[in-house]
């Protein structure tokens, strides 16, 4: 588990998750790959396939239809896989709390791992968030190996 | 014609269907017209002064419901408002299918939010709310009230 | 021939869902489509009842994140049209530019994508590098790249510097010359002839009967457009074109959008350039009881706002209709027809926001072959990669 975790934090492959957003958070990701912000020379790729995802960027607000989907989804992801919730209303479904179609927030749903802020985050606060959740995992590891 | 033209044309032709005519703007009129002659009218304004369909609205005031069918006429810059007024014992009208494809979507819409029913539509199906959502209840309405109880409403904090 | 049913997926690289549309597909031609949605619902409208109409505008402003802008710009229009007031100049000029500042964004952005989904990777990366810049000019105008918050009934909330204004300008015209090197490279391409040339015909009879609006309506050769027709901001005061193309198929809607983008850099020099003096907000203190709509146009056709207050600080009644309402139906008529390496980018070519209308699912079949969405963009660059080999270029 631990070979595992450490191949995925030298290039962790994200797939991105959408439920219920106003895609703003969505653009942004996808931003993170055009030649301005260029992930991808550190390894950051986006995978095609949720079933070679290493971390999953979720993000919206969680409406009903996409509860079942997103459990499902969960589901196929191969384990250890890392969760950053991102906007938001992946945070707590912010202004959409009131709403009749929004009715739980995601980490009552799906373990996350990571919080990123912003309505939208800029790239940079992504790619800020992304390292802090590849430290926090080794500082993780270095504490269960003692 | 003009904008004084075409309602005069409107009052004369339908005299007996429409109920009150209310002219707010040089581009904004509103017309209140009886359940019954939607399509006739409607297809008057669309096929013959060549108006262009926007949306329709459905609105729950407390006394009935009302839906508001907005149509353009672009040449002369003018947004004409069809108000239909329905009694709550009775929410039902005629579709507007036969008439043009664009009312489709927005009368399975106007269905599912406010529950009016819609004569002769050929697929009143959901549109917006998921499976899991219970029949007969139309979150639109003024009376909604939630019926999750699983639902989390605070901020936890 | 045996019917088989193809539940298509997300042909958006941002959307992840499996699969939304249902083709049937007889052989290699689809027969039927049908789309199920729901996926993006929040509830917009029942929540705009449980704010004030200042606070309002935050919300709208949320409904869609690549037309943010004009969904405050035709609500707060149908406020001020409840008690029939037009705001101030300057706020007039301003509203424009950001309006038109975002449909550059929002055509760029749309260029990239119709150009991943065709296999010309280069495309989109060129066209979102560009993007970068507007997103720029943006941040300095407003202070943030995307939502931003410019809007209030009775005008607008900030004010622009004058001493932004040179900056703005040599950002804008350093992309004019990359926006024609894109330009030549899609228009006089032939591969993308032979691929989005005759592909995805909606007639002029049928955009009227669906109702079509925007670039989808004005590639078919109805030649309408809000800011001509019904104008408001400063559109009256400018000098521009509206584009129109007569055959309706793919490669009239790509061009009627990279053409438009050159009508709104000159609509925001010309406004930047012309910035009147004076206020920005009328300062509209209470809303009586009335009704009110505000409609313009939006990066992909009409947007639709209908307001109805009683004179309390809350809208009783707040309507929202996004343009991709009304041209997503027009699938039955684009799509039918049409082969499945087709279907992608005929679906991506009405520039569908999701998010303002709602979107797509499942249905699933029994042991019949599914394709999801990564494999559909896949049939449909194999297709560019086959015709590019056969005109040996």
């Amino acid at each position: 588990m631990s070979l595992k975790l450490k191949a995925l934090l030298k290039s962790p492959w994200v797939f991105h998750l959408s439920t219920g957003s106003c895609n703003n958070c969505d653009i942004e990701i996808l931003d993170c790959l055009t030649p301005r912000f260029d992930i991808e020379r550190f390894g950051i790729l986006l995978a095609g396939s949720i079933k070679h995802a290493d971390v999953l960027l979720t993000t919206g607000s969680c409406n009903r239809q996409s509860v079942v989907r997103l459990k499902r989804l969960y589901e196929q992801v191969p384990k250890p896989c890392l969760v950053a919730a991102i906007g938001e209303c992946a945070l707590s479904r912010g202004m959409f709390i009131h709403s009749y179609n929004c009715p739980v927030p995601l980490d009552r749903i799906i373990p996350v791992d990571v919080y990123i802020p912003g309505c939208p985050p800029k790239p940079e606060a992504m790619i800020a968030g992304i390292v802090k959740l590849i430290e926090k995992v080794k500082a993780g590891q270095k504490r269960k190996k003692k | 014609m003009t904008r004084e033209d075409i309602l005069n044309d409107l009052s004369v032709r339908f005299k007996d269907d429409i109920i009150d005519v209310f002219d707010k703007s040089p581009k904004r009129v509103y017309v209140e017209i009886k359940p019954e002659s939607i399509v006739k009218l409607v297809s008057y304004i669309f096929k013959d002064l060549g108006a262009r369909f926007n949306i329709a609205t459905g609105v729950d005031t407390r006394q009935h419901m009302e839906i508001l069918y907005h149509f353009i006429i672009e040449d002369i810059n003018l947004l004409v408002s069809l108000r239909v007024k329905l009694p709550k014992s009775k929410l039902e009208i005629d579709s507007l299918v036969s008439v043009f494809e664009a009312a489709n979507w927005i009368e399975r819409e106007i269905h599912e939010m406010l529950g009016i029913n819609f004569n002769g539509h050929p697929d009143l199906r959901r549109l917006f709310l998921s499976d899991e959502w219970p029949e007969g209840v139309h979150p639109l309405r003024c009376d909604y009230k939630e019926w999750d109880k699983k639902a989390i409403r605070d901020r936890g904090v | 021939m045996a019917r088989t049913i193809v539940p298509i997926g997300p042909y958006h690289p941002l959307l992840e869902e499996p699969e939304f549309f249902t083709l049937t597909v007889e052989g290699e031609r689809v027969v039927d489509i049908d789309v199920r949605m729901g996926y993006n619902h929040r509830g917009i409208e029942k929540l705009s009842e449980m704010k004030t109409f200042d606070q309002s505008t935050f919300v709208i402003e949320r409904i869609c994140g690549i037309c943010s802008t004009s969904h405050p710009f035709a609500y707060t229009r149908a406020v001020e049209d409840i008690i029939t007031v037009e705001v101030p100049e300057r706020a007039k000029y301003i509203r424009t530019i950001i309006a038109e500042g975002e449909r550059i964004h929002s055509h760029l952005l749309w260029l990239g994508l119709a150009g991943h989904f065709l296999g010309y990777n280069t495309v989109f990366m060129w066209a979102w590098k560009i993007r970068e810049e507007i997103l720029d000019v943006m941040e300095i105008l407003s202070g943030n790249r995307n939502n931003y918050a410019m809007f209030k009934p009775g005008g607008v909330r900030r004010d622009i510097k004058s001493e932004d204004i040179p900056e703005v300008l040599k950002k804008i015209d350093s992309i004019v010359p990359t926006l024609e090197m894109l330009k030549k490279a899609v228009i006089d391409d032939p591969v993308l002839h032979a691929r989005t040339k005759g592909i995805g015909i909606l007639s002029k009879a049928d955009a009227i009967n669906y109702g079509a609006l925007g670039p989808t309506s004005r590639a078919s050769g109805v030649a309408r457009d809000v800011r001509k027709d019904s104008p408001y901001g400063a559109y009256d005061k400018v000098e521009w074109e509206m584009i129109v193309a007569q055959n309706g198929d793919v490669f009239d809607k790509a061009v009627v959008r990279i053409l438009e983008t050159f009508e709104s850099i000159k609509i925001i020099k010309h406004c930047l350039l012309n910035l009147p003096e004076g206020e920005i907000d009328l300062n509209i203190k209470n809303i009586p009881p009335g009704e009110g709509i505000g409609h313009i146009e939006a990066p992909r056709g009409e947007t639709f706002h209908y307001v109805k207050s009683d004179g309390t600080n809350r809208p009783v009644r707040h309507k929202v209709r996004a343009p991709t309402f009304m041209n997503l139906p027009t699938f039955k008529a684009t799509v039918v027809g049409e082969t499945i390496s087709d279907a992608t980018i005929i679906m991506a070519a009405i520039d569908p926001c999701y998010c303002c209308t709602e979107r797509m699912a499942v249905r699933n079949t029994e042991g019949k072959k599914l394709y999801n969405g990564e494999e559909l963009v896949k049939l449909s660059q194999k297709k560019t990669e086959k015709i590019r080999q056969e005109s040996g270029c």
